[in-house]
């Protein structure tokens, strides 16, 4: 073809150099591309799941229901704002803002598209990209989890404090094995700039290479996002609502916003990380060279954004609950040093290659290496299960009168105290009776 | 600086949207009085009452809390040497390797003394 070559990949030095309109544009640009997936992916996962469990789901509220995303927003401003009376109002109001913000700005930093020309101007189809990009989403992720802690804390209610509780302490969990999981990318990228690891895909994608660091991101992806099957912090069956239980209206909304907000986000790192970012699939890319080239690239990256949605979706459908032990299992002896080995192993083949080794040796001795670390593990686990049975560490503080009771089963201690309520207004605290359940 | 700057506007922007909205609920809403409603949410049984200034919570999230501190650090090391990691050839291999070996002892204390267990 005639036209002139397709400008070059953008790299860092592509950006700061927008004129203000152009980051304004950008802003609003992503800014309502957030507030319109929102309301897609609340419209399609309720869909989806209706069409899982052989319902038809919404279906009323515009052509397909398209508009109910919107109907609920419009609805729930509609909604009396309850400020219950115990709450630290000052943070209750504040909670809401703190979750929603740090999930939208970590948006700004994902790739839509390579260089296109905006009214005669070359830009990259990007916010903004920094030397340290994948830090701010890690930052902003923290700093959303302060607004849910913030929430349960504020609202002095059981099932909040609760719900805030188990979901700082899930997600700070799941960062650390998130966090592991970036370095292999990192390592093979030679950067943090998300430019820059979209670019380092351009032959073969991260999760091809990287396969092992891929899916622990997928996981660590679920327990970030506080969804099934790792939504413990607001499990209906246990916890009401968990943090967001005392909230409502809008305020319920930003909750609602930065959640699904999360979800994208989530998905979009998962896409520019590992699934090649804006780039074509191998078919394409290899049959049609303009594939990656001036606005194409944006129909390629809602492709794999909008499967990781479906993905979550999916499970969603699928998948139960698990219990709290085990999420915190998962997350801490299982993901983290599997991790950590991973990236052992991943930097020393390639130091050894660098180097100039010979690659069927390397293999032969990370095998060797791998078996020892399986053996020694399991030699661990042997030792440690039977040091367990003997209490010598763990000592057993309850008893263990109430698990024999139930053959063996973790059950609440049935014969607990708990309280039924204030008998007036305004009695002393203390003089609350306490009622023992069986009794009642 | 010029980078950071879509990230302040974008925030501002979502900032604006957010304490917006929360502060549009309050007057777009109807407000009608009722004990009950103001009360904590407690499946319908009267709430328990709360100690003033927050309950107390099992020491468990706390002590994941410092875990995280620990572990969250070691990432944060490894970081910049897998940025760097093409430039600065076998030395720093064997320096992170003996630095993952380290935190791995006292992953291995915690793990044994029961740091991660949830019962």
């Amino acid at each position: 073809m005639s036209v002139p070559l397709a400008a070059p990949d953008p790299t860092l030095q592509s950006f700061g150099q927008d004129p203000w309109w152009l980051i304004g544009g950008k802003v609003l640009a992503i800014f309502v591309f957030l507030v319109l997936t929102v309301l897609l992916s609340m419209w399609v996962e309720r869909r989806i799941i209706g069409r899982m469990q052989l319902r038809v789901g919404p279906n009323r509220a515009g052509p397909f229901g398209l508009l109910q995303g919107l109907a609920d927003g419009v609805k729930l401003a509609l909604k009396e704002d309850i400020v219950p009376r115990q709450v630290d109002k000052v943070v209750f109001v504040l909670a809401p803002v703190v979750s929603a913000v740090p999930a939208f700005v970590s948006f700004i930093i994902i790739p839509f598209g390579p260089t296109v020309s905006i009214f005669g101007h070359q830009t990259p189809l990007q916010g903004t990209d920094l030397p340290v990009a994948v830090l701010l989403v890690l930052a902003m992720a923290s700093m959303g989890a302060y607004g849910i802690v913030l929430a349960g804390w504020s609202s002095m209610s059981p099932y909040s404090l609760l719900g805030g509780l188990r979901s700082a302490a899930q997600i700070i969990s799941y960062e650390i094995a998130m966090g592991l999981s970036f370095v292999a990318v990192f390592l093979f990228a030679g950067t943090m700039s998300t430019t820059g690891i979209v670019n380092a895909q351009a032959d073969r994608w991260f999760a091809v290479m990287l396969l092992p660091s891929f899916l622990v991101y997928v996981v660590t992806m679920m327990g970030e996002s506080n969804r099934i099957p790792f939504d413990l912090p607001e499990g209906e069956g246990e916890l009401v609502g968990g943090f967001h239980t005392e909230y409502s209206s809008l305020k319920f909304a930003m909750f609602f916003l930065a959640e699904y907000i999360n979800l994208a986000t989530l998905s979009a790192l998962a896409t520019t990380l590992f699934l090649g970012g804006w780039r074509a699939p191998a078919p394409i890319s290899t049959v049609w060279e303009g594939a990656n080239s001036g606005w194409w690239p944006v129909l390629w990256f809602l492709a794999k954004l909008w499967l990781f949605i479906f993905f979550f979706v999916w499970l969603r459908g699928s998948l139960p609950r698990v219990r709290y032990d085990q999420l915190m299992k998962l997350g801490w002896k299982i993901l983290m040093p599997f991790s950590l080995g991973w990236i052992l192993l991943v930097a020393t083949i390639r130091g050894l290659r660098n180097e100039g080794h010979d690659m069927t040796q390397v293999a032969i001795w990370a095998a060797v290496v791998i078996g020892a670390v399986l053996l020694l593990s399991i030699a661990w686990d042997l030792v440690g299960r039977g040091r367990g049975d003997g209490g010598e560490i763990v000592p057993d503080l309850d008893g263990g009168a109430a698990p024999e009771a139930a053959g063996g089963f973790p059950v609440p201690p049935l014969d607990a105290p708990h309280y039924h309520g204030v008998a007036r207004e305004g009695a002393d605290v203390t003089a609350h009776k306490e009622v023992a359940s069986g009794s009642h | 600086m010029d980078l950071y700057v879509p990230i302040v506007v974008l925030g501002a922007l979502a900032f604006a949207f957010a304490a917006g909205s929360v502060l549009m609920a309050a007057f777009t809403g109807p407000k009608r009085w009722n004990r009950a409603k103001l009360e904590a949410y407690e499946c319908g049984i009267e709430p328990t009452p709360q100690p003033v200034g927050g309950g107390r919570f099992p020491i468990k999230y706390y002590l994941t809390a410092m875990l995280f501190i620990v572990f969250d650090i070691e990432i944060i090391f490894l970081y910049p040497w897998a940025v760097a990691f093409e430039s600065m050839g076998i030395f720093a291999l064997v320096e992170m390797a003996l630095f993952i070996v380290t935190v791995l002892v006292a992953y291995a204390y915690i793990w044994r003394r029961g740091g991660l267990e949830w019962d």
